[in-house]
């Protein structure tokens, strides 16, 4: 019966990342720079008002930095100075560098290039046979509906070849949600020793990456890099499960270069335009 | 919306709980029991729920005084709430049955104190806080936790067990505190609505518009009627969100895999069409403070065409998973709370409509729209699993029918303000709203136009006691439908 009921509607599943998908193309990511020029007439004053995470900054006069990693993507700069302020578009938000979630970025194409070619190498064996296992260190609890939304028919992971693990032990990818909770440094810190090597962590939404609005806090360690060695930064309150299948395929090395997988495949937070989702 | 809430100090805290006594008496409903830091003491609030609003009972206890007596003993509710309270002031309810650590995972350090100013220490995690309970010959205890299989949130169960039955089930939330309420101190009244709509994820609609109520019920600021229905719309997509989700969980608990795309794929659609109204597929943003941020992206045909056609689809794969009786015997007379129970604990949402308890936020104490809208709110006398989800499938039925509502309204309303003026003077209020998985309550503090004491409580919070009430007769394998049934999210119990 169900099966005949999931004939009628035919397949749902995305073709994402081989071809272009609309939905993954619209995703929101976090708050971007339009216009430097714009925004390096901003006071710093008037900067710090217009984010209640402070991702805004100004290192010097003129030059106005947004931290991807602690955007909330609550839109209130986007809305108070559309002219200077825009969502990066598409899925592709995470990066291999903590560092080069600050946009406009410092870091040059080259670093992180290399960064990726490392992790290809960490990765190679894996194939297209990879486990994933998934731990909670204090998320808000959407993270998780975004992570488990990749098994729904729409997004299909598994024809990608990525499971999911209940056991550490056989898992090659840990997916750490959540601020960094102090009473789940231990079980994470186990969890990610327990599993064999090669391994890769991916800090999952900007609670991870920097803490978010929730840090700092006297129960939480601002995100999961000071619990365990995070190879894959990827923003996001939470992140869509688009961008958690960029990320993961940015792990393995498998996203597509460039301009092939629809207009917005540009690096992390480069890309940016309007409102668009 | 006026102000309901009255707020009153008793006596001492004997005198408040006999009030308590009194007004359980009369047919209201302990909602929450919460401390705050004051200068003339901990100042101890509870919560009544009844009938056209919420009303705030509030007693010192005075400094230097390190204890009261319990509540528990007299009214069982205040069982998690009086250990809540232990955790974050220190206090001791003399008395309690079962003092241990609820939400801190350590006792070693300074407490948190919420409403004092300044930032407590950070906590170190005690790994032996409590010990690993193995009681009795042939039983022992099977931990659960908090790294589970799946992707799902941390907490531990502690099963107790003699081979195949669970006498008893334990639970350790401390895993995931993350000290919310604290970290709403200092903030202003506008950011800390971005703050609630993190508290719960799953129910960030439900705790914006709680916690935005409370601020502008301070502030006497009358929401516009176009911001009153867009929240009635972003609040029902959420709920089909989560009766959808736990759909998904029983039905893969059960290992319909069918069924387990067929609705998850649902869920996927809802998600979208929320993102596509407001940008966020979890509705964030959208509630603040005096109204709403932005009307819908979506015109109105388009959004009937969309919510008619999700309409179709749902009812239909609904009817065919209620006609599938090998998943039906999964569910019946699994986990059963007793009607007595439930209304004793005042049990919240779905899981104490399943066991006849017919309390909805939504039509007892109406807020955004709900009060012109129709809301059928349905309960059943079982208080199985099956129960709980055919209360949320009438819940599922119902919503749609509010979404239509809401559409047809707002298209008569027309273009018109959506936000007012919010600025709250000095006060405390109270918000409520009827989340996916129950009421959520917030009692709002503040003072010079900062946040002084954000208390937040979770329908969560209240509900998932009750896993210690409902294994009766179970085995292991029932567990997974159990907690599915419930539908909670760990992030709204730790804090």
């Amino acid at each position: 019966m169900w099966a005949l009921r999931g004939l009628r509607n035919g397949v749902l599943t995305t073709r994402w990342p081989d071809r272009p998908d609309d939905y993954a193309a619209a995703t929101r990511g976090p708050a971007a720079v339009l216009s430097e020029a714009e925004a390096g007439a901003i006071s710093a004053a008037g900067l710090t008002s217009l984010c209640p995470v402070a991702a805004i900054s100004q290192d010097q006069p003129g030059s106005v930095r947004v931290d991807q990693g602690r955007c909330i993507q609550c839109g209130r700069c986007i809305a108070a100075r559309p002219d200077v302020f825009g969502w990066a578009a598409g899925p592709q938000s995470a990066s291999g560098s903590r560092a080069a979630l600050v946009v406009p970025a410092d870091e040059t194409p080259a670093s992180l290039t290399a960064v990726s070619g490392q992790l290809r190498e960490r990765t190679r064996a894996l194939r297209r046979s990879v486990h994933l296992r998934h731990v909670d260190a204090g998320s808000d609890g959407s993270e998780e509906w975004e992570i488990m939304a990749l098994l729904n028919p729409v997004y299909d992971i598994h024809r990608l070849g990525m499971f999911f693990t209940a056991s550490p032990r056989h898992a090659d990818i840990l997916l750490v949600t959540g601020s960094g909770a102090r009473g789940m440094a231990a079980p994470l810190r186990e969890t990610y020793e327990a599993m064999p090597h090669p391994k890769l962590v991916i800090a999952v939404g900007t609670d991870a990456v920097s803490g978010g609005i929730v840090s700092p806090s006297y129960a939480t360690s601002g995100g999961v890099g000071s619990v365990v060695p995070v190879d894959i930064w990827l923003p996001g309150s939470p992140p869509s499960p688009f961008a958690i299948l960029s990320a993961l395929l940015l792990a393995l090395g498998r996203l597509p270069a460039a301009g092939s997988a629809g207009p917005a495949a540009a690096s992390a937070g480069h890309a940016a335009t309007g409102d668009r989702q | 919306m006026s102000s309901q809430a009255e707020h009153d100090v008793a006596a001492g805290i004997p005198a408040l709980w006999d009030r308590l006594d009194g007004e359980l008496a009369a047919g209201r409903r302990l909602a929450d029991l919460f401390g705050t830091a004051t200068s003339g003491g901990v100042l101890l609030s509870a919560q009544l729920a009844g009938p056209g609003g919420i009303s705030t009972l509030d007693a010192l206890v005075p400094p230097g005084r390190a204890s009261y007596p319990a509540l528990t003993p007299r009214i069982g509710a205040a069982f998690w709430y009086e250990r809540e309270i232990h955790d974050l002031f220190g206090i001791v309810p003399e008395g309690h049955p079962r003092l241990e650590p609820l939400i801190l995972p350590t006792s070693a350090f300074r407490r948190p104190e919420p409403g004092t100013a300044g930032a407590p220490v950070a906590i170190e995690p005690d790994p032996g806080i409590l010990p690993r309970h193995t009681t009795g010959p042939g039983l022992f205890t099977i931990p659960h936790g908090p790294v589970r299989s799946g992707v799902v949130e941390s907490l531990e169960y502690l099963v107790e067990t003699p081979g195949e039955d669970i006498p008893h089930v334990n639970m350790r939330i401390f895993y995931k505190h993350r000290g919310i309420e604290k970290r709403f101190e200092g903030m202003a009244p506008g950011d800390g609505v971005l703050l609630a709509e993190r508290t719960e994820g799953i129910a960030s609609v439900a705790h914006a518009l709680a916690y935005c109520q409370a601020i502008e019920t301070i502030a006497g600021a009358e929401v516009p009627w176009a911001a009153a229905l867009i929240r009635v719309l972003h609040a029902e997509l959420e709920r089909l969100a989560c009766h959808l989700d736990v759909i998904v969980r029983l039905a893969d608990g059960a290992g319909l895999a069918g069924a387990t795309a067929r609705f998850g794929w649902h869920k996927e659609l809802v998600l979208r069409l929320t993102g596509q109204l407001s940008g966020s597929r979890f509705g964030r943003g959208v509630v603040v403070p005096g109204g709403v941020s932005s009307a819908p992206r979506t015109d109105p045909a388009d959004m009937l065409a969309a919510i008619g056609s999700l309409e179709r689809q749902i009812t239909a794969d609904v009817r065919l998973l209620m006609g599938t009786a090998s998943f039906l015997d999964r569910l019946r007379r699994t986990g059963p709370l007793l009607p007595e129970r439930a209304s004793e604990h005042g049990a919240l949402g779905p899981i104490g409509r399943a066991s006849g308890v017919r309390d909805d936020a939504r039509q007892a104490r109406p807020y955004a729209a709900y009060g012109s809208l129709g809301t059928a709110v349905t309960s059943r006398p079982e208080g199985d699993a099956l129960a709980r989800l055919e209360v949320r499938t009438d819940e599922i039925a119902d919503s749609f029918h509010l979404l239509r509502q809401a559409v047809d309204e707002l298209t008569e309303t027309g273009a018109g303000p959506i936000r007012t003026a919010c600025e709250p003077a000095d006060g405390r209020a109270v918000g409520w709203a009827e989340a996916p998985q129950g009421e959520v309550l917030y009692d709002v503090r503040i003072e010079n136009a900062l946040i002084r004491r954000c208390r937040s409580r979770s329908a969560s919070f209240h509900n998932l006691v009750l896993m210690h009430e409902v294994f009766a007769g179970d085995i292991l394998t029932d567990f997974p439908f159990i907690e599915a049934s419930f539908g909670l999210s760990v992030g709204g119990v730790a804090g």
